[in-house]
């Protein structure tokens, strides 16, 4: 508490003391110990889906079956998607919407601590029940991320109760953080900070809450279907009772195509919080790229067929979701600009967050132009299905989603803990990442427009070498990830050179005007945005 | 943190659950939704489930349309099962008769369902059956055979574009979810 300093009119109540040990961060309502926790679950998924990952790579090093039977692959791929979308991107963007958005806001905190104590502490035990289920008899959900019926149906085994339940704990808990940053970006800015004031992390986030809360429930609602059609001898995707499983599609996809824009707009929030900074001039355009978000989050509802075009839907349809698919790439090129604008003749500097920035602008360039290339129906037909696929998501979720998370975290981490990161490593995480990543995810894109399919644990001789160079990519990618761990870890530990409130020199911000590191409690008194 | 605060918080919270509530509920409204649709525009090749009045149709002679009849069994159903006639040529409003045969070969008794499916899928809802064994759910008892009807016609307001298509039927066993039924039929 000796650090807070400028918090002269601090209550009497905010004097009890922390409890110490494991029950201050199990009883916390303070939203800075619960972004910590986010955070950290987050990087222990990253690198839990992240090992499966490794499993995935090294059994396509070669062709053949060496490593893995295929059910254990199916397992693998299954899980490390789910681990990696709902276990480490999800978490990790609400574990800095937890830091950060009091802080941006001028608030004292979350506007609902408790429930923000909740929403993180049900998270560990639904991927302990997923994880769980690798280790019991027939194993774990081996259906794909996207549990397409009749194969989560059907062909599943008696562990997809499991898959569900940890999926609806998971739901449970994005849309109790999502109503969160939603009440308190809506009752708790600072006197002053009117909604077009506030900087655009906070904007992504109110939007990407409200996208949360409108399909995370789709998605509760289709993982429902599917256990009481497995279950309870309902029909909902069973043609012989009169239902559809084309219709599961359309319901996941509902849900799914939103997501990935959860995904990515926090993600647009911090690139844009970043660049100004470090090019040292104002982010061009504000209010376009507020619309800009606002009008993806709007379309995101109007394009989920594009991933179903080899269905057999009527050409009507394709059309329809083929042109509303490519309409989004127009707010998202506004955005692309308008950080190139901001660069524009700027007194450029190229600190670590920084570069995470530029890559995320460039590589994220590359898998959205890769989308526009799937959102064309023709040739959707081909790229349907194989590695093409997977680089392109690969590149916004990787490259996209969590090289912004990893900007976020070096940009904010010396504000945490008041210290300057170890930059020499940071330096070399950036660098070994940047290179391993494109190693691993580039010749996706060949072997997949030459037609190698993707969730198979085989194939065909002539995609060999390429997959090798992609499993070296993968395992050097992986590694790299380690230097980042070490660097958390000495970061923790409060080591190097303290840093000044404002840390970075073109930082602008509330956050930026409280002392490093930011004290247990800031802005008790809201301050004054002129 | 203020009573005042905390009333603004609970006004905002309660609409954001009931968006929660009705969005959940509009996972399961799409289920209904998506038949109504695929029903009107005629997406999904799925012919209507009621069977058709013939009355008063015109039978337009100017053209003809090819039918053909496509069977086949889903997996885990042993019935054998064919078209007694693989393809018609008819007239649209004209009333036409195609027979199907169905064998129960396993030595228990099984309940199956027929789900038909129309290609190209615009098709669909000019396929109008007066009487068809897919309306209902068909029991055979162990070494059964039967020849079951399907009375339709073509309705003449067929687009002019289309001069063949496809019905196809798929045989389920839902024996493990019709006992009930199964028992009152036997």
């Amino acid at each position: 508490m000796t650090t807070v300093t400028d918090d002269s009119h601090h209550d009497d109540h905010h004097e009890h003391h922390i409890p110490t040990g494991i029950k201050r961060w199990l009883y916390t309502t303070n939203h800075k110990d619960i972004g910590t926790l986010y955070l950290w679950f987050a990087f222990i998924m990253f690198l839990t889906g992240g090992a499966m990952a490794m499993v995935i790579r090294a059994e396509l090093f070669q062709p053949g079956l060496q490593i893995v039977d295929p059910n254990f692959f199916n397992q693998m791929t299954t899980v490390h998607g789910l681990v990696m979308v709902f276990g480490a991107v999800m978490p990790a963007f609400t574990g800095l919407a937890n830091w950060l958005v009091p802080m941006m806001i001028g608030a004292p905190d979350m506007a609902l601590p408790r429930m923000n104590n909740w929403s993180f502490w049900i998270l560990p035990f639904a991927f302990l029940i997923l994880l769980s289920s690798l280790f019991m008899e027939g194993g774990g959900p081996a259906f794909g991320w996207t549990f397409y019926a009749p194969l989560s149906t059907t062909y599943s085994n008696d562990g997809t109760a499991l898959f569900v339940f940890a999926v609806h704990i998971m739901g449970a808990s994005s849309i109790m953080g999502a109503i969160n940053v939603i009440v308190t970006i809506v009752n708790m800015r600072a006197p002053g900070m009117t909604y077009m004031k506030m900087p655009l992390f906070v904007w992504t986030w109110l939007i990407t809450a409200f996208l949360l809360i409108a399909v995370m429930p789709v998605l509760a609602g289709a993982v429902t279907m599917v256990l009481t059609d497995k279950f309870f001898g309902t029909s909902f995707f069973d043609a012989a009772g009169g239902g559809d499983p084309v219709m599961f599609q359309h319901i996941f996809w509902f849900f799914g195509h939103p997501e990935v824009y959860i995904m990515i707009l926090p993600a647009f929030g911090i690139i844009s919080a970043i660049v100004p900074t470090f090019a040292r001039k104002r982010l061009f355009g504000y209010a376009s790229m507020v619309y800009a978000t606002a009008s993806i989050a709007l379309l995101s509802f109007i394009v989920w067929a594009h991933h179903m075009f080899t269905t057999g839907m009527p050409v009507g349809a394709e059309l329809f979701f083929m042109f509303a698919t490519m309409l989004i790439s127009v707010p998202t090129g506004v955005k692309v600009f308008n950080w190139v604008a901001t660069m524009w003749r700027g007194s450029m500097t190229f600190e670590v967050p920084m570069l995470f920035a530029l890559a995320f602008i460039v590589l994220f360039t590359i898998g959205g132009l890769s989308g526009l290339m799937l959102a064309i129906t023709p040739v959707d037909f081909q790229y349907h299905d194989t590695y093409f696929v997977v680089a392109h998501f690969h590149y916004v979720l990787v490259t996209g989603a969590i090289f912004s998370i990893m900007a976020a975290v070096y940009y904010w981490l010396p504000k945490w803990t008041g210290k300057m990161f170890h930059i020499g490593l940071a330096k070399w995480h950036f660098w070994c990442s940047l290179v391993s990543v494109n190693v691993l995810f580039f010749p996706m894109h060949f072997v997949g427009l030459a037609g190698m399919p993707r969730r198979i644990p085989d194939y065909a001789l002539q995609f060999a070498d390429f997959n090798k160079w992609i499993s070296i990519g993968g395992f050097a990618f992986g590694l790299s990830q380690l230097i980042f761990l070490a660097l958390l870890i000495k970061a923790c530990k409060k080591q190097g050179e303290p840093v000044s409130g404002q840390v970075w020199e073109g930082a602008e911000g509330l956050e930026w005007e409280i002392p490093s590191p930011a004290p247990y409690h800031s802005f008790e008194t809201p301050p004054e945005v002129k | 943190m203020n009573q005042q605060q905390n009333q603004a918080n609970n006004k905002i919270v309660i609409k954001l659950l009931a968006i929660v509530v009705g969005m959940f509920g509009f996972g399961f409204a799409l289920v209904p939704l998506y038949d109504v649709l695929c029903d009107a525009l005629g997406i999904n090749g799925k012919t209507s489930d009621i069977a058709a009045v013939y009355e008063s149709v015109e039978v337009d002679k100017s053209r003809l349309v090819t039918v053909d009849f496509i069977t086949r069994t889903n997996t885990g159903m042993p019935w054998e099962f064919k078209a007694q006639t693989r393809q018609v040529k008819v007239h649209p409003g004209e009333m036409n008769q195609v027979d199907f045969y169905v064998k129960n070969p396993a030595n228990t008794d099984i309940v199956g369902q027929a789900v038909p499916s129309v290609s190209p899928g615009p098709a669909a809802l000019y396929m109008n059956k007066t009487e068809c064994f897919c309306f209902e759910q068909q029991t055979l008892k162990a070494g059964e055979e039967v020849i079951m009807p399907m009375q339709f016609y073509v309705d003449p307001q067929l687009p002019k574009d289309i001069t063949y298509f496809t019905v196809q039927y798929t045989l389920y066993n839902v024996t493990s979810s019709s006992e009930g039924v199964a028992m009152n039929r036997g």
